[in-house]
Parts: C-alpha cells; structure tokens; sequence
C-alpha cells in the first residue's frame, strides 16, 4: 500500500466508513472526526509510518503538521517519512 | 443544618512545604514549575513539571512507615500533621467516632504501580514486596489519616479525576451540616509524576513543553503537579465552643455532570456547577468578589471556563476577579481542587488575590479579569473555586469570610 492508501485506510477506520467514500478534499470534521478522533487517528498514523507527529491539540492550527484535509495530512505524511529517510 | 467552618490547613506542594510559604509564593507569583527529575524523562516529550523538589520522605518518615506510605500517602499525611495541629483538636471518644476523613485522589499509589510494573515487565521479577496493595489503593491516604490521629467516623475516597477534591471537600462539608460529623479531615493528594504517569497524559496532546499560561492567547496547554493540601471542617457551634481560631466559613457547594463528552467539557455543565454552590450559599451573584478557576492552559478548558462565567454572573463577571494558580503549581490533579483553595483563604484572610502568572496577550474568548502575573490586594467576603474533571464531572466550592 501506498502511504495515501494508508492514510485513507486509517482515516477511514477511525470515521467507521469504506476508504472509497474518503475524498481527498475532505476535512475531518465532514468525515465526522472529532478532536478525540483527530488525536486517536495520529496516533494510528504514527504507530503504521514510526513517525513522531509534531501534534498539539491545543492549537492544531499551528502545529507543524497541516490536517485541513485528508489531502493535506497525506502531504505531511510524505514529508515526515521522507525527512526521516534522510 | 449547622454551619460549617475551617479550623486547620495544611499543605505540601510545589510551592512550599506549609501554608506560610504557598501563600507567600502565591502573592509573589512563584512558578514552581521547572524540569522534572526522574527515572527515565529522556524519554518523555514532556519533561516539565510541578515537581516537590528537595523532599527527602525519610527525614518524615521511619522505615516502617515508607513500607506502607506511597508518595501520594506522605504528602496527605504530612498535609494533615499541620492542619490538626493548626486546629488544635485532639480525638477521642464520642469526638473521635463523630469525626472522619474524604480525600480525593485521582492516581492514588500510582508511583508504587509504576515501579512495580517496572520491576515484574522490564526487569522480569518474579517476586514483589508483599505490601504493594496497601500501598497502592486509592483510600491508602484517607485511611492513614485516620489510623494516625483515631478518626473513627466515615472515611473514604473520592475519585473524580480533576475534580476529586472538590468533590471529597463537598461531601466533607454536607456530612458536618448534615450533623452526621463533628469534624472531618478533607483534601486531596497526587504523586502522578513518575514515567508512567506523565507517558499517559502525554498520550492525549494537551500537555504544554513550556509552560502552563491559562487564558493567555498563546497558552498551549496542561503542565502536572505533585502534592496535597489537607483542611479541618468543622462544626461551627463545636470550634466556638472549644474557642478554636476560624479561618473561614464554608459556605456552598454544588456538582453536576456534563453527560455530553469523555473529556471536551461543557459550557452548561460547569455553569450549573457555579449557579449551583452560588445557591446552595444562599448568596447573591454579585457578593462573588473572586473565583479560583479551573483554568488549566487548554484551548477547551479556558475558553469554556470563561463562557460558564459569564452566563451565570452577567454583568458581575466583568468586575469579579479570577485566576488560576495552576500557572504557578501545575495541574495536581485529584490534589488540585485542594490546593487551589488555599488561594481562595488567602484572599479571604489576607485581602491577597494570587495571580494567574505567565500571561502574555489576551484572548477575546477569556475576556475576563483574570489577575494577570501580579497578585492584587482586594476585599472579598465571598470567594468560589472551581473544578471540571474530565468524564465532564464538575464540582465547585464556595467559602465565605468569617467575621
């Protein structure tokens, strides 16, 4: 599996719907993910990729770590996985 | 129902090791906040914390003692050594079975767990000390205190997460205005910080790395603290009578559940709270001169906090004054509710408001007067202080000055 396949599995299983109905314009919050799910979800994805997500629920926006959308997580992803490859 | 006063308090905590020094580190706003000292912390993100620094338990207690005594144990005991003597009272007879002990903890032995865990799972012990039990079960240190000082009426333990004192010095209030107790020793303690303890929290993302900045707009979350603060509720007509010196009057006390979510908290719920011990006081809104809040340095706490306070207090929420000392002490968790309302004795004793330190810029959400970074002297007759665990559990407390 790609990282984007992996990604929209684990999104997809934390918002309990088939990976084929998670569009990549899609945020969170239409995916019905709460804040708890946010954090539920990156620790699912730190645990597939061993990463460490740079993630404060205090402010998610300014965390270094962009999750506007399913496609903006997959791109952070990527370059979190590329930066450890390093 | 009678009326109930405070005779006695005692404290340890990252501030000072009795009443005298956290008041004074209150009105100077010392931040007692600083790098965390233990076993494996190179493994944490979070390496700050409200740490007792420079306790040695042996100088307090024998080797007996320490078998049984889980940190969390040692901080109430020691917390309730002062506030008895404060008091004055001794227990026996009649006195001594119509009296008890409600303490809030949170993780209880926790420490004691963790290091047991530690020796059977990454050290593979096959065998451990034979008091672990004791040591570790949540009512250890109510059941200490009353071993100690012959407390032979009701005695339990409240566990409420971040709200468990509040809510064991609630039930401690109503049992002595009930008539069901002369006296009861009430409070709460916390020994949470140990790997394991800080790796869990560390799990949810509220913790801050710097600091703990409640309302501030650039707060970025929770710091954990250590320690206890131990008070004497009693019988009015009964510290009369003996003459004992009276701190302040507890006035009201009110709970309530949110019902809603496991941890974001709710508006409603936290305003029930507040409108209710304001009521059970049997006071007007407007005579609150200063609330103790729960202001931990979340998004989600402060904001909601701010909200609550408003809608039960209109107008009066402008002109009232609110402050959270978790920006000097951390968060103590099941402790917390207890220490934190030696802020609010002090403001009624000393006319002093603690200030909520490490504010930098205001966040039109806390528009409020929270006392930022410099303590206040005000004259306040009623103060409130507030607890919102999560499990969306709240519990607020209301003491009134005593004249």
């Amino acid at each position: 599996m790609s990282i984007k396949e992996q990604v929209i599995a684990i999104i997809a299983d934390q918002a309990m719907v088939d990976p084929t109905d998670v569009k990549l314009d899609h945020t969170l919050a239409d995916l019905g993910i709460d804040s708890l799910g946010l954090v539920e979800s990156i620790f699912a994805i730190e645990e597939s990729f061993d990463i460490t997500v740079p993630f404060n629920a205090n402010d998610p926006s300014e965390s270094d770590f962009d999750i506007s959308s399913v496609a903006a997580i997959i791109t952070a992803v990527e370059k979190l996985k590329q930066e450890q490859s390093k | 129902m009678r009326r109930v006063v405070i005779t006695g308090a005692g404290t340890v905590n990252p501030l000072g090791d009795d009443v005298a020094t956290t008041f004074a580190a209150l009105r100077e706003g010392r931040c007692g906040i600083g790098p965390l000292e233990i076993r494996d912390v190179d493994r944490l993100s979070i390496q700050i914390g409200g740490q007792i620094k420079g306790y040695a338990e042996a100088d307090h207690f024998n080797r007996q003692q320490l078998a049984l005594y889980d940190r969390f144990t040692q901080f109430a005991l020691l917390s309730a050594r002062q506030a008895i003597a404060q008091s004055g009272l001794t227990f026996s007879g009649e006195l001594a079975d119509q009296s008890g002990v409600v303490l809030g903890t949170s993780g209880g032995g926790l420490t004691t767990q963790d290091e047991n865990y530690r020796a059977v799972y990454e050290e593979g012990k096959n065998r451990v000390h034979p008091f672990i039990v004791p040591r570790l079960m949540n009512n250890a240190a109510a059941s200490h205190v009353s071993i100690e000082w012959n407390l032979r009426g009701p005695t339990f333990t409240v566990a409420t997460a971040c709200a468990s004192s509040n809510h064991a010095m609630g039930q401690a209030f109503n049992m002595v205005r009930s008539g069901m107790s002369k006296v009861m020793i009430t409070g709460g303690s916390e020994a949470m910080l140990c790997f394991g303890g800080i790796k869990a929290w560390e799990g949810l993302r509220v913790m801050s790395k710097d600091a703990c900045r409640p309302f501030s707009a650039t707060r970025n979350g929770m710091v954990q603290g250590e320690g206890a603060a131990v008070y004497v509720f009693e019988d009015y007509e009964h510290a009369k009578a003996r003459g004992a010196e009276i701190l302040c009057e507890v006035a009201g006390f009110a709970m309530s559940s949110d019902a809603s979510d496991i941890v974001t908290p709710s508006k409603q719920g936290a305003a029930r709270a507040i409108a209710g011990a304001v009521r059970d006081a049997k006071i007007p809104v407007d005579s609150v001169g200063y609330i103790n809040a729960h202001g931990t340095g979340t998004a989600a706490n402060d904001k909601t906090e701010c909200a609550a306070v408003a809608d039960v207090f209109g107008h009066h929420a402008d002109r009232l004054m609110i402050s959270s000392t978790k920006s000097m002490h951390g968060h103590l968790i099941g402790g917390t509710g207890a220490v934190e309302l030696l802020a609010c004795v002090m403001a009624l004793r000393d006319g002093v408001i603690a200030p909520t330190i490490g504010y930098q810029e205001a966040d039109p959400e806390c528009a409020l007067d929270v006392v930022p970074n410099e303590a206040r002297g005000a004259d306040v007759d009623v103060v409130l202080s507030n607890a919102f665990a999560f499990g969306g559990l709240n519990a607020v407390i209301a003491l009134r000055k005593y004249s």
